[in-house]
């Protein structure tokens, strides 16, 4: 069963004072740290896990600036066989410009099934998956939690609201928006990094592919951002942890809570 | 003056409440726009939600099947493509969830329309719709607009706008057949599945300790329950928890997990995601601590402790015990 990955490299915001850049279109991003988008590092594991259990190759996709192999090269280091990085150049990306590169790069690759996440974790578009798969004429499903292939066709879950499942079955070839907890995502070493170096790594322009100026014009596009607005929000708890505590406690015995 | 449509989400014959959620922006926006609402019914024979429908808006298409009864995002995809070349409406609203999220964005590369996904707002400046969107998980909000086009598609996260059932329109009702050409889809739903009850109900609990990712490793679990259990409270979490199996999915809040509505909601370690918040919106009290004072829960919690998760713990135990 071949497989084809696509993933993100993404900025990780927690516990980050976030800078609006001067233009207001985007936050600063020059002191962030960046790691694989959560929902892929589900995705690339569980396109390992099918290899080594129905064999078959598995190619991880991004489109993204040079910095972002560093997910590539994860991807591989987790086996992954081939990595391709469309390079976008000045390009405006939106899940319409990214969903129509991939298609273009995915149709020169043998796949039986396409993962992706169910969303990128700066974006949150939760869009790029689903598109991808119109402009392939992929079936498809979204907010998959299991997957189980059985000759041409799996068995999976699709995760709905209130802890409830819809089991479906699904025609490859498919793509697959993958959801977060479907594995355990293995642990990634540096040596294992190096030892997947050796490993291609094809880069791609995205001038190559031969797509229209259509094709690569954004859809939707960001006027603005802003921080959100100041609304109430909470009552802040001064104090070192003891006064806290007692606060806390305080507060929960006036609710009505016996402790 | 066009159209608005309102694509209806139903399981079981009901309604869910993001459909309710959606008539009142629309209906808000027909004002502005001087549009008429059309709710758009896709689903199995006579769904018992038609007649309550007609009173939200200015007219309710039902394409019924025996095929259309449990939802298949082919077939509803094939469907709105027809009938948006149809209607022309100027803007489609989906709900952006599973479902939503399965029909919505092949949607919008069918009809060529563009799409925003999970927006909090709909706005019209200049003529012109734009939306608001949160990224970074809420930590920032984001204001789009839309290359120009006959017709615009939405999904509207849930929670946004409110459930309000109000109104006094007497639509009418337009039935139609499925279309006999659809092509053959590729999915076939099987069955419902409901995830097993657990050792405890979270949903019975007056208070609850909450764990989110902040909680660091696995070990620190069991310092959380120790709290939850000296406060006489039930251990809960966010989704990263369970996804690491720290903890079993019935101890899971929000929008894939359970709705909670203690007295109090001790959220620990949690950054408050739209998915994880929807789930606490019937808590009484909800006390967040949290390491980043930029954290969106703060948004949403009563009173917020900027400090680290295990000091405050700490000095509760130590109160407790005292
Ligand atoms: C379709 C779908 C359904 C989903 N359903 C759910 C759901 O039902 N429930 C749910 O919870 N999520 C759900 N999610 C996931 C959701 O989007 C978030 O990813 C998740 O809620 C984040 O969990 P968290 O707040 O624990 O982790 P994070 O977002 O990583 O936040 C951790 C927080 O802990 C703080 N922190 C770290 N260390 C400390 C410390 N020592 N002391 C104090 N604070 C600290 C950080 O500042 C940060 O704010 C869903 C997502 C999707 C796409
Ligand atoms: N630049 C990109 N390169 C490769 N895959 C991407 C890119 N952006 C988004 N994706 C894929 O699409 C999924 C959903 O992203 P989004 O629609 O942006 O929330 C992600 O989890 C990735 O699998």
């Amino acid at each position: 069963m071949d497989i084809v990955v696509c993933v993100k490299r993404v900025p990780l915001t927690q516990e980050v004072d976030l800078e609006i850049d001067p233009q207001k279109k985007e936050v600063r991003k020059d002191m962030l740290a960046y790691s694989i988008n959560e929902w892929d590092n589900y995705a690339i594991e569980e396109a390992v896990l099918l290899k080594e259990k129905f064999g078959g190759d598995v190619t991880a996709v991004t489109v993204g600036v040079e910095d972002d192999e560093e997910v590539l090269r994860r991807c591989l280091a987790m086996g992954a066989d081939r990595a391709i990085r469309v390079e976008p150049g000045d390009l405006s990306l939106d899940p319409f410009v990214i969903s129509r590169i991939l298609a273009e790069v995915i149709k020169g690759v043998k796949h039986d099934l396409v993962l992706t996440g169910v969303q990128a974790d700066d974006v949150n578009d939760g869009a790029v998956g689903t598109m991808l798969a119109e402009h392939l004429g992929l079936n498809h499903a979204a907010v998959v939690t299991r997957v189980e292939p059985e000759g041409n066709e799996a068995t999976i879950h699709i995760e709905l609201e209130g802890g409830t499942d819809e089991v479906s079955k699904i025609k490859f070839p498919a793509l697959l928006s993958i959801q977060t907890g479907i594995n355990e995502p293995r642990y990634v070493s540096i040596m294992g990094i190096r030892k997947a170096a050796k490993k291609e790594l094809k880069v791609v322009k995205v001038e190559e592919l031969g797509l229209s100026e259509d094709d690569l014009t954004p859809w939707v596009s960001v006027d603005e951002v802003f921080l959100p607005p100041e609304t109430e929000g909470a009552e802040i708890i001064e104090g070192d942890p003891g006064t806290v505590a007692e606060e806390i406690l305080r507060i929960i015995k006036e609710k009505g809570v016996s402790t | 003056m066009g159209e608005i449509f309102v694509v209806v989400e139903h399981r079981d014959g009901e309604l869910r409440e993001i459909t309710q959620q959606m008539l009142w922006k629309a209906n808000e926006l027909c004002q502005s726009l001087s549009n008429t609402l059309t709710a758009v019914i896709i689903g199995g024979k006579d769904e018992p939600f038609i007649q309550e429908l007609t009173e939200r808006a200015d007219r309710v298409i039902v394409v019924e099947d025996e095929r259309l009864k449990d939802f298949n995002g082919d077939y509803y995809k094939e469907i709105l493509y027809r009938l948006i070349q149809e209607r022309h409406p100027l803007l489609t609203m989906i709900g952006h969830t599973p479902w939503g999220m399965d029909f919505g964005p092949p949607l919008s590369i069918k009809t060529g329309f563009p799409i925003a996904t999970d927006c909090v707002d709909i706005l019209v400046e200049d003529g012109r719709l734009k939306a608001v969107r949160q990224i970074y998980t809420g930590k920032l909000f984001s204001k789009v607009s839309f290359k120009e086009s006959d017709g615009y598609l939405i999904t509207v996260r849930s929670g946004a706008f409110p459930p309000d059932k109000a109104g006094e329109h007497k639509g009418e009702v337009i039935k139609q057949e499925m279309p006999a050409d659809l092509p053959e889809v590729g999915k076939e739903f099987i069955a419902f599945e409901e995830a097993a009850a657990g050792e405890v109900d979270i949903t019975q609990a007056d208070l609850l300790v909450s764990i989110g990712r902040g909680i660091g490793e696995e070990d620190n679990v069991a310092i959380a329950k120790e709290l939850a259990d000296m406060m006489g409270g039930v251990l809960s979490c966010s989704r990263p928890v369970v996804d690491k199996n720290w903890l079993p999915k019935y101890h899971q809040v929000g929008t894939s997990g359970k709705s909670v509505k203690p007295k109090v909601y001790l959220a620990l370690g949690i950054s408050g995601a739209f998915q994880h918040v929807a789930g606490i919106s019937g808590a009484g009290t909800i006390i967040a601590v949290n390491k980043d004072k930029k954290a969106p829960i703060f948004r949403v919690a009563d009173y917020g402790v900027v400090d680290d998760l295990f000091k405050i713990v700490d000095a509760l135990k130590e109160r407790l015990a005292a």
